[in-house]
């Protein structure tokens, strides 16, 4: 099966500004697949250019097996969700969903309902002849999402439609995007900064950083094999200590930590020498001095959900865990000496 | 075949061009012209000053003299008082809270505006005529005073509302009085803004033709007044040499307006 | 604009409260005692009886409005009808300005767009370049551009140098001249609303909706155009009232036929000749147009502002 998508080797030049270094990745078909990356990385300038709205500078972007860089925008099928949204303020709610379809030659009584369709796929039906600025912003979104699928793209793009929204409504948006995607069938190529978001919603995530994919992946795979630090410190949070690598083989290490400790732990790492550990603060507890890790508790943050300990290991590294506020725990307090126990995939050796 | 972005449309650069070169087309002809020590307008005799000279020593010299005398006179006065005017006005509708009949007000302002430069003169006209002032300098001072009233309105009051309140309420708070706080703190803020307005009101002033004709009288011109003269008999190349000097001052004029807003831009 | 509905109503806001009367006296003086006054004296003396040697005879006359309006033959003793003279130098004004209103808009509308999309740096060297000319002289500007097309001016000059013509154009005494000269007047009137709401256009929409598969030019008919309407009319009212009222271009542009409203308000009011209440009822006409205009205007932004 060809893929949707796909990148090969795209680099994008502005001025003496690269974005893009390089970048290669495909997209299947019938994917939720996100780019994820701080604001800068490169993310929404890669969806950009799939919309056809800037030029590649080298590399190709292929839609479905067809090279698509010499077509303008509009003779791409992908449809964009705008970050702002980008309604036409001149125009009712149910002329912004019909636009795409009205350009596309349908005439007034086919795309009147269909238009009306997608309102009620968004459940905006009792909208329809409003004024897009008097929406609030949630149902907004919703109309750009209803205008970008009316014309059914072979790929929707959407730059960061929820950054503007309020918590809540982003939580809720989530579900129904992903229930959206599922529903339709199309391919979502999804862009953001928040991880969460990536998190929940992705069937595959891009991680990116400084113009270059960092990893590809499933959420699972990101968050709990990261490749390198850069992917361990973006996605959850993370203990990153500097170690000794003694023996590495078959995606296994074995590594020497400051306080001369000894542990087996996975590994994206291929070779000895030093590198940094991640250690996933919710995967590891806390036991009584003696096992495990020796460590000194130094403070302890009350978070509603959670418990965030600071702890000093032996060597003076400092670290931090998370415990789950649950009525069986014991809390510790400053100055007691405990054990630390790295569960099942605590730890992971990264390759820088 | 290039993606161009959205803001591209093929042909727009010449557009921009050509209305560039319509603005500058005829200023820069007459500029060289005033340049030519040909008496013909037709033939070019080679470079010369020689219409700079007759401009202050030919024939017509005194007359000219005299109207830039009073055009120059009459602008200082006029957009001066009218800058005053406007600031005191700007400082009433923007920092003396809400008022009745501030919309009235704020239409009077814009009215000179709003209402055709002829009519304005025929109205003038009739109202000097009628309460008997006899025509003259100080009729020209009057009607130019009225119409440059919104032209230095708009700069000072576009620049005291991007001019927060607090300056003016920490100056009172460290015990200045209200003139303190006027002259110490709002006025030097302000000064980008009654600057410009006084430089656009001078302008304005100078430029006025029509509303002068009908009011100057007999035996009072200002120098557009004494060019159209002039030129009703055919250009002659002493007028472009004029014609020249004035578009000096007037560039001169604006690029100082330019230089100051994005000075004062860079303030508060 | 400094409109009038700015005040946040905060005590800041209120510093000269006490001044108000007295920082106002001198505005509500000037312009009501030298502008006001004068129109409402303008309009009495459409109303009165016109003198041979110019000025008034205080008693009420219709005649003024009788003249402009109605026929009465040579004599006067013919059955009236509706007098077109001076209703076709109206509505020839009104094609003259309504035409420059046009080039301006065709040429003032791509150079905004285009001044708009450059970067900052070189947006302001832009509008520099094109308010310079409206800070020259427009006297001085008419007669350039008079001297530039005239016979054997420096226009036709070059054209016939170049081979494109071979005989001089007769430009100059043309209605075009005129249309010419009202639209080099007032261009940037037009380019510079036109340019600022361009400025605050979204250029996002025109990227939705080439994304929803409008071509370049179809995105400019659906989006642009619509969005910055307001910016495009407020140009129109300020090339076209001016050049609607203006003296100075028909008067030394064009030639006998191109007579505009200007020159016949104008010639009421020369030496002997004059009929001061005729000159003031066409002054009132000239004026009630163009304050329709304005009311429209008004309303029209009123309207979009209301959600």
């Amino acid at each position: 099966m060809t893929n949707a998508v796909e990148i090969r080797t795209v680099t994008k030049v502005f001025g003496t500004f690269t974005a893009l270094h390089g970048v290669s990745l495909s997209i299947q078909d019938n994917e939720f697949f996100t780019l994820l990356g701080p604001s800068g990385c490169g993310k929404t300038t890669l969806l950009r250019m799939m919309a056809g709205f800037e030029e590649v500078t080298q590399g190709e972007i292929l839609l479905f097996g067809q090279n698509i860089a010499a077509l303008e925008p509009n003779q791409r099928p992908v449809n964009t969700v705008f970050q702002q949204y980008a309604l036409f303020p001149h125009m009712s709610v149910i002329d912004n969903v019909a636009f795409g379809l009205k350009m596309k030659g349908w005439p007034l009584e086919k795309r009147r309902i269909r238009a009306g369709e997608m309102l009620e796929m968004v459940h905006l039906s009792d909208f329809a002849n409003r004024a897009p600025a008097q929406l609030s912003g949630g149902q907004q979104q919703r109309v750009a999402l209803a205008r970008a699928l009316a014309p059914q793209p072979k790929v929707l793009l959407l730059d960061e439609p929820l950054s503007a929204l309020d918590l809540k409504l982003r939580q809720a948006m989530r579900m129904e995007l992903k229930q959206l995607q599922s529903e339709t069938g199309i391919t979502f190529i999804f862009v953001t900064h928040d991880q969460e978001e990536a998190l929940t919603m992705s069937n595959r995530i891009a991680v990116m950083s400084a113009g270059h994919v960092q990893q590809i992946g499933t959420p699972r795979d990101i968050y709990e094999s990261p490749n390198n630090r850069f992917v361990a410190d973006f996605i959850g949070e993370t203990n990153l200590i500097e170690v000794e690598v003694e023996a590495v083989a078959d995606g296994q290490a074995q590594v020497v930590l400051p306080g001369g400790h000894r542990i087996t732990t996975s590994s994206a790492a291929r070779d000895k020498g030093r590198h940094h550990l991640s250690i996933r603060p919710e995967r590891v507890t806390l036991g009584s001095p003696g096992v495990g890790l020796q460590a000194v508790v130094e403070q302890v943050i009350y978070l509603g959900t959670d418990l965030q300990v600071l702890v000093r290991l032996e060597g003076g590294t400092a670290m931090q865990v998370r415990l789950q506020n649950a009525a069986r725990i014991t809390v510790p307090s400053p100055g007691d000496a405990v054990g630390l126990h790295l569960e099942e995939g605590a730890a992971r050796l990264l390759s820088d | 075949m290039a993606l161009r972005s959205v803001r591209h449309y093929p042909g727009f650069f010449s557009v921009a061009l050509i209305c560039l070169i319509i603005l500058y087309a005829p200023l820069v002809v007459v500029m060289i012209y005033s340049f030519n020590a040909s008496p013909s307008l037709t033939n070019w005799g080679g470079v010369s000053l020689r219409w700079y000279f007759d401009v202050f020593t030919g024939p017509e010299a005194p007359r000219f003299k005299a109207a830039a005398w009073n055009s120059l006179t009459i602008a200082i006065l006029a957009s001066t008082i009218a800058t005053g005017i406007a600031t005191a006005a700007a400082l009433a509708m923007l920092r003396s809270g809400k008022f009745k009949g501030r919309s009235l007000t704020f239409a009077l302002i814009n009215l000179p505006l709003m209402v055709p430069e002829i009519v304005i003169a025929v109205a003038t006209l009739i109202f000097f005529t009628m309460v008997g002032i006899t025509t003259g300098y100080l009729t020209i001072l009057i009607a130019h005073i009225t119409f440059c009233i919104p032209f230095a309105y708009l700069p000072i009051a576009a620049r005291l509302q991007g001019i927060d309140g607090s300056y003016e309420a920490a100056a009172r708070d460290l015990y200045a009085t209200r003139l303190q706080s006027f002259f110490l703190v709002l006025l030097p803020l302000l000064a980008p803004g009654v600057v410009s307005g006084f430089l656009l009101a001078f302008i304005i002033s100078l430029d006025d033709f029509i509303i002068t004709n009908f009011v100057k009288g007999a035996g009072m011109e200002t120098l557009p007044t004494a060019i159209f003269g002039s030129v009703k008999q055919g250009i002659k190349p002493n007028i472009m040499a004029i014609s020249t000097l004035m578009l000096a001052v007037s560039i001169l004029f604006v690029t100082l307006s330019y230089l100051i807003n994005r000075k004062g831009r860079k303030g508060p | 604009m400094a409109g009038p509905a700015t005040d946040s109503g905060s005590s800041a806001e209120s510093t000269y409260r006490s001044a108000r009367i007295p920082l106002l006296v001198p505005t509500w003086v000037m312009i009501g005692v030298f502008l006001v006054l004068p129109v409402a004296l303008m309009a009495v003396y459409s109303f009165l009886t016109k003198e041979m040697r110019g000025g008034v005879i205080w008693e009420f006359s219709l005649a003024a409005y009788d003249q402009f309006f109605v026929n009465r033959g040579l004599f006067g003793d013919e059955p009236a009808s509706l007098e077109w003279t001076y209703i076709n130098v109206f509505a020839r004004s009104i094609a003259q300005a309504g035409i420059a209103t046009v080039l301006c808009l065709l040429i003032g509308f791509p150079t905004a767009w285009f001044i708009a999309t450059r970067p900052p740096e070189t947006r302001g060297v832009w509008l520099f370049l094109i308010t310079v000319p409206y800070w020259v002289n427009l006297l001085i500007r008419t007669v350039s551009l008079r001297f530039l097309i005239r016979e054997n001016g420096p226009l036709n000059d070059a054209l016939m140098g170049a081979g494109v013509i071979s005989q001089p154009l007769a430009l100059i005494n043309t209605d075009f001249a005129v249309q010419l000269g009202l639209f080099y007047s007032y261009l940037p009137f037009m380019v510079l609303p036109v340019y600022a709401a361009v400025e605050r256009y979204n250029f996002t929409w025109s990227e939705a909706a080439a994304d929803l598969y409008a071509s370049r030019w179809v995105v400019l008919r659906e989006i642009v155009l619509p969005i910055v309407k307001p910016g495009i009319i407020a140009g129109c009212l300020l090339v076209f009232i001016p050049s609607l009222g203006a003296f100075l271009a028909p008067n030394l542009l064009g030639g006998a036929k191109s007579f505009m409203i200007g020159s016949l308000i104008d010639e009421q009011f020369k030496k002997s000749l004059g009929n001061w209440p005729f000159g003031a009822a066409v002054s009132m006409i000239l004026m009630s147009l163009v304050l329709i205009l304005l009311l429209l205007y008004a309303r029209s932004t009123a309207r979009q502002e209301r959600p």
